[in-house]
């Protein structure tokens, strides 16, 4: 349903020092250097599939899913979306897809969200009976009501991003492009959102990508994704793979029963704290058999726990370092 | 079937809906329509000055030009930079352009349900004129108003080309407010709306017939007024405008689309 191919866009950008003096350098010269916002990204993403795409921000996630919906040109590389060069918006093409964004809005602030969505039914050219069927059924499934006939300025934001997925889903796309459709939501927001968001990926076979800042919504949704990170492609594939890639180490948490000095660790791994008789380490896989062996010979333990780092500390890390 | 990219359905919902988003701004609205009281106020001064001899219109036709000046102002009046820049800023103009819908229809649609909302509040305003100066009350032929009525449509397609050429320079300077100020000055002199073109030397006004100011108010006024005019030569002028304006601001757009596209949307 996806292919993209060496996909490349690069921004140029006004390069102005500050102060004075820069202000009248920058006036008078006026200096441009190009930022490379996504780089030799190719990846496919087969109709029905759910995938996420992480990334830091400013690492190319919104940059690529507009290119992908066709509303900024690559500057290089080939992308296809259902069929179509998304760049060229042809009208058979904008009718299969849609994108939505959750900070803009295509909802008019003023009228109550009905009134948006007759005009989509009627740019879209959705038959009165399907659209008032289809209005039914997806607000059944958000659980929205009254909400559809109460001006947009009234809704609080988890209602105004429901009635914005109605908006957008109303012509039964094929592709859904999501840029942080939960931001801002609360927590019980965000787990109607998600909800919904399987069961139309299940009940219409549609194919999306999603990009979120949380990982929860990753989690529950996508059994694949995509890691961006300074425009490049660094992974594709299972989550739990992402993990292992991120943080090869198993974490093992002790409780002991008296308290040891650090020394007394020394050959067990990677030791992140030690507090009393509480102690963290970090365990290669291959040896984790060997040192929890030996752990339990050198000491006596009230309590051990083995874990895999979660996948959102490691993002979270990821996306606060900026690094990889 | 699509005409432009619009069938009756599109026109219904976007109308619609455009006119029930004014209604919102009904008392806004009433403030615009009475903020565009300038002809009255021009009237005034020409009425009590010596120089009106020179705009070959004596009193009545002269209450009733600046009358008609007016309801052809309230009709054509054109904001679509202060809009289309606003959206462009905020980022409400991608989702537009990810729809099989030309985005100039939406604003399209927002003026005239604009113009709907504003018609009763001209009307109270030409009736508080009338009963101020009743010897200036006429109606028109019906001839004559729907002549009047076209070349009203047609000033405010010439404006609202005008406005979207400069609106489509957003997509290069992201301010373009500051070059439609540009164009409000020649349009405030030399469209009718202080003076009919008359009050200018003939030089002057054969000058000024080669730009699309005249057309905006002068002629449909004088139309609706029902002042000798040149219908030919007036609606073949205003025709002219639309047809060299149109492609022209099909052309920036496509281009700034792209540009847009291409600095990131």
């Amino acid at each position: 349903m996806i292919t993209v191919e060496r996909l490349s866009k690069t921004y140029r950008v006004a390069d102005k020092q500050p102060g004075l003096a820069g202000t009248l350098r920058h006036f008078l010269r006026r200096r441009q250097r190009d930022v490379f916002a996504v780089r030799d990204v190719s990846f496919e993403i087969a109709p029905g599939e759910m995938v996420g795409f992480l990334g830091a921000n400013g690492a190319g996630k919104t940059t690529t899913l507009k290119m992908l919906c066709g509303l900024i040109y690559p500057s290089s590389g080939q992308v296809l979306v259902a069929g179509h060069q998304p760049q060229r918006r042809h009208p058979d093409f904008l009718r299969r897809i849609t994108l939505v964004m959750g900070q803009k809005q295509q909802l008019i602030w003023d009228l109550p969200p009905m009134d948006s969505l007759r005009v989509n039914a009627a740019v879209y050219g959705i038959p009165d009976r399907v659209a008032s069927r289809r209005i039914a059924e997806l607000s059944d499934l958000l659980e929205l009501g009254e909400e559809l006939t109460r001006p947009v300025r009234k809704l609080s934001l988890g209602q105004r991003m429901k009635a914005e997925l109605l908006a957008a889903l109303l012509h039964e796309p094929e592709v859904l492009f999501l840029d942080e459709p939960t931001l801002g939501l609360d927590v019980n927001a965000q787990m109607r959102v998600r909800q919904f968001l399987a069961d139309y990926n299940r009940r219409t076979g549609a194919t999306v990508l999603l990009t979120s800042h949380y990982m929860a919504d990753i989690t529950a949704l996508c059994p694949r994704v995509l890691l961006i990170h300074q425009g490049q492609l660094f992974h594709d594939g299972a989550l739990d793979r992402l993990a292992s890639r991120l943080a090869p180490e198993r974490h093992v948490r002790l409780e002991l029963k008296e308290p040891a000095p650090a020394e007394a660790f020394t050959g067990l791994g990677r030791l992140d704290s030690l507090e009393n008789c509480e102690v963290n380490l970090r365990v290669e896989p291959s040896s984790l058999t060997r040192v929890l062996a030996e752990v339990l010979e050198r000491f006596e333990v009230r309590d051990l726990e083995v874990n895999d780092p979660p996948i959102d500390q490691l993002i979270g890390e990821l996306f606060r370092q900026g690094s990889l | 079937m699509r005409i432009f990219g619009l069938n009756r359905r599109i026109v219904r919902a976007l109308l619609g809906s455009q006119y029930a988003h004014m209604l919102e701004y009904r008392a806004e609205i009433a403030l615009w329509a009475l903020s565009g009281v300038l002809p009255f106020i021009m009237l005034s001064l020409w009425s009590g000055s010596d120089a009106r001899a020179q705009l070959g219109l004596d009193g009545v036709a002269l209450d009733r030009y600046f009358l008609s000046a007016f309801l052809v102002r309230q009709f054509s009046v054109v904001w679509m930079v202060y809009a289309f820049e606003e959206d462009a800023l905020l980022g409400r103009l991608s989702p537009y352009l990810l729809q099989p819908l030309h985005p100039l229809w939406r604003y399209v649609a927002s003026h005239l349900g604009e113009q709907l909302t504003r018609l009763p509040f001209a009307a109270g305003i030409a009736g508080v004129f009338f009963l101020i100066q009743p010897q200036a009350f006429w109606i028109p032929s019906l001839g004559g108003f729907l002549l009047a009525w076209i070349a009203t449509w047609m000033a405010f397609a010439i404006a609202f080309l005008l406005q979207s050429l400069i609106a489509s320079l957003c997509f290069w300077s992201e301010k373009a407010t500051a070059l439609e100020r540009l164009l409000f000055l020649p349009f405030l002199f030399f469209s009718g709306l202080l003076a009919p073109l008359t009050a200018f030397p003939p030089a002057v006004q054969d000058w000024v017939r080669w730009t699309p100011f005249p057309y905006l108010i002068d002629f449909p006024a004088r139309v609706l007024s029902g002042d000798a005019v040149n219908l030919a030569a007036g609606f073949g002028a205003q025709l002219a405008w639309v047809l060299l304006l149109l492609p022209l601001v099909l052309l920036l757009w496509r281009a700034g689309v792209r540009r847009y596209s291409a600095m990131g949307a």
